[in-house]
């Protein structure tokens, strides 16, 4: 992680029609890190996205991805990104290997032939290239569209919602070839809706309306929400769970297995809240540190509907 | 290879193209299979409607004389398939009215004193006149008479009046077209459908062919790539230049083999016409699939150029007879001047000379739409 940084773009804002749909975002991702991108659904990560590899033209904004303008030199930052949409984009009545060898030849990658049976083999897919695209199952075809992205080694890699769909072994696989590709110094700036995966990755910017509200090194990011949680078991935990919620102070109450985090952004208000809980059957509470999970949750909470 | 280099013009990104548009045209079967075998049944539809080999015409005879030689060519009128005698008049007049009723498609008229002058080397005139707004069959009429005539005539002119037979015939047969005035035929249809067969299949399949990429979502990552929108263009198109070249051939077998259209012309005015034709209709549908943002407004895109394209190129209509602003029209559009080219290297015998006045507004039609086009190809999604 070092030298200037791949994405450094500053203010970006993109209106439809009239709405605001990125509202003046601005990026800083380090060489070689991985960077997540989270926020509820329509917050506008897709767009944001496109924005940077030049798929959008920016109402607002300027920057550079990779060294080159993003407003002016699109076409040298497009021959170094792979990216993948979060909609399946590869030909359906294309091939496998078809696919993959048309991505190679657009990329103009050297030893074009042995570079997609290495990539067929990493998939598994050697005996089936000759498979239709349009007919392998969701998972599969996101795999697919993974490979693609991949397939010119590029230097940064945007995946929109990569995982989808895909089973836990898969995901597993993808984020250790991302931690490799990320030993090796490529970039990749990632949107997910997975708490398990947004752990994985070295800083995190939470989207909601188009604006970012956080952006910062993964593990600082419960100090920067500023909760504090508490473990709460009883023995009607629905029921304590009822009589939390609603109650001044407390932010959030999520039930891990067989407990309550309680969380709030006002420590005092919150043990206040907690404590007249006091007497209920097997009532019982202690401070935890407040994670990840706490944090998106009640990020997330507090801006639900993205929708207009 | 540098960074910089990627964003001049690549051929290999023009062959990714290429070779994926080919893959995918095979693979949608009935696409593939209108775009060969629309030409093949148009024509043939076409054969059986104009029938170039008519028989049992409904012909009336008005025979103002009643020599032997008239006998016998009544008599040989009669053995003919060609045409059936359907009613044998000695008043005048007569045979018009029936041409004109539609009872009848062709009049014969045998003048009075034929005989009498034919003997005295006078060359006394038989009147053929046809419906020809049935042009085919009006065609192959004439032809078919001569030889009646012939084979009637020849025996009585042995003997005394074989100094007759000896140069040229010594009647005339004078050919009346009515109803269509120009003739009109398969001649000129069956080429001339060659343009418009081009110009529906052509603009029609490259109408879609951005489109198709905008619907399924494949456009997002075709231009999240390095490629540039001469390359997608070139690689998108070329494949249908094939496809318009087996369309060509085609027709012009069966033109040649089935309708036995006399080609005088020069073929290779007649191949460079073809060619920057059916370019101007790729760049044409590709135009308008840069504008449609589904492949159901392109079609409906295509057929509002194909329509005009049909009435106001002198396809339908001849083209002198039109207002002046459907002229306008007309000669704005590719097929009008596909059509005088075909007229002029086929039917004319012409060569480039003739046709360069159709060339080059051809060619400036095509740089036209390709500059358009590649203007208003959006590289980003909004
Ligand atoms: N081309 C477009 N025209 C108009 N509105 C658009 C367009 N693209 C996106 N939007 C709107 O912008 C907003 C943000 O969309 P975006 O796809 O960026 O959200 P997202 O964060 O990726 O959501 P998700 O998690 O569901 O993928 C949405 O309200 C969407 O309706
Ligand atoms: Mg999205």
């Amino acid at each position: 992680m070092n030298g200037a940084p791949v994405i450094d773009v500053r203010g970006l804002t993109k209106r439809f029609g009239g709405k605001t749909v990125v509202d003046d975002v601005s990026l800083r991702v380090p060489r070689g890190a991985i960077y997540g991108f989270l926020g509820p659904n329509g917050s506008g990560k897709t767009t944001t996205i496109r924005l940077v590899c030049g798929l959008l033209r920016p109402d607002h904004g300027e920057g550079t991805v990779l060294g080159h303008d993003v407003l002016r030199e699109s076409a040298l930052i497009k021959a170094r990104i792979g990216y993948m949409t979060q909609k399946f984009s590869l030909y359906e009545d294309l091939s496998i290997r078809e696919n993959l060898d048309f991505v190679a030849r657009l990329y103009d990658v050297p030893d074009r032939a042995h570079r997609v049976d290495t990539a067929l083999e990493d998939l598994g897919l050697a005996t089936r290239g000759r498979q239709l695209a349009g007919t392998l199952s969701g998972g599969w075809k996101q795999r697919l569209a993974l490979a693609a992205c991949m397939i010119h080694d590029p230097d940064l890699l945007l995946l929109d919602e990569p995982t989808a769909g895909v089973d836990p072994k898969a995901r597993r696989d993808f984020w250790d070839q991302i931690r490799r590709y990320a030993a090796r110094g490529v970039t990749t700036l990632v949107s997910t809706h997975y708490m398990d995966e947004a752990v994985q990755c070295d800083f995190i910017a939470f989207i909601a309306y188009g604006r970012k509200l956080i952006d910062a090194p993964t593990r600082e990011i419960p100090g920067k929400v500023g909760l504090t949680t508490l473990r709460v078991v009883a023995d009607d935990l629905e029921g304590a769970a009822a009589k939390l919620r609603g109650m001044p102070g407390v932010d959030l109450v999520a039930r891990f297995g067989t407990e309550l985090h309680v969380a709030g952004v006002d420590a005092a208000k919150l043990r206040a809240a907690v404590g007249s809980l006091d007497g209920m059957p097997g009532f019982a509470a202690t401070p935890v540190e407040a994670g990840l999970e706490e944090a998106f949750i009640h990020l997330m909470t507090e801006s639900t509907d993205n929708m207009q | 290879m540098s960074a910089q280099a990627r964003t001049h013009f690549s051929f290999a990104r023009v062959m990714a193209v290429f070779l994926k548009e080919l893959v995918q045209m095979r693979r949608d079967r009935v696409t593939f299979a209108i775009m060969l075998g629309m030409p093949i049944i148009q024509l043939l539809l076409f054969g059986y409607a104009i029938n170039t080999d008519p028989r049992h015409m409904p012909t009336v005879v008005e025979a103002r004389d009643d020599g032997p030689l008239t006998r016998a060519f009544l008599a040989s009128m009669r053995q003919s398939t060609y045409f059936d005698l359907v009613a044998l008049s000695h008043r005048e007049g007569e045979g018009d009215r029936m041409l004109e009723a539609g009872e009848a498609t062709f009049l014969v008229v045998i003048p009075e004193k034929f005989e009498e002058r034919l003997v005295r080397g006078e060359r006394p005139e038989i009147l053929f006149a046809a419906d020809a707004s049935d042009p085919i069959a009006a065609g192959g009429a004439t032809g078919a008479l001569q030889q009646i005539a012939q084979t009637a005539f020849a025996p009585d002119l042995e003997g005394p009046l074989h100094m007759r037979q000896a140069s040229a015939a010594p009647y005339d047969i004078v050919v009346h077209r009515c109803y269509n005035p120009a003739g009109v035929t398969a001649f000129n249809i069956v080429p001339a459908l060659l343009g418009v067969i081009l110009t529906m299949t052509m603009v029609m399949i490259t109408s879609i062919a951005l489109t198709r990429e905008l619907e399924r979502g494949t456009m997002e990552s075709l231009l999240a790539t390095p490629v540039r929108p001469t390359e997608v263009m070139l690689g998108k198109t070329t494949p249908y230049l094939l496809v318009g070249a087996v369309q060509v051939g085609i027709v012009l077998a069966v033109a040649i083999f089935l309708f036995h259209i006399p080609f005088t012309g020069s073929v290779p005015a007649l191949l460079t016409g073809v060619t920057v034709f059916v370019i101007a209709n790729l760049m044409l549908g590709y135009l308008i699939s840069t504008v449609a943002r589904t492949q159901m407004q392109a079609m409906q895109m295509t057929f509002f150029i194909f329509l005009p394209s049909i009435l106001l190129s002198g396809f339908m209509f001849p083209f002198a007879a039109m207002p002046w602003w459907a002229q306008g029209i007309g000669e704005a559009l590719p097929l009008t001047h596909f059509l005088r080219i075909v007229r002029e290297t086929i039917l004319k015998g012409g060569g480039f000379a003739a046709i360069g006045d159709d060339l080059w507004p051809l060619l400036a039609i095509l740089a036209l739409l390709t500059a358009v086009a590649l203007r208003r190809f959006r590289q980003t999604l909004d």
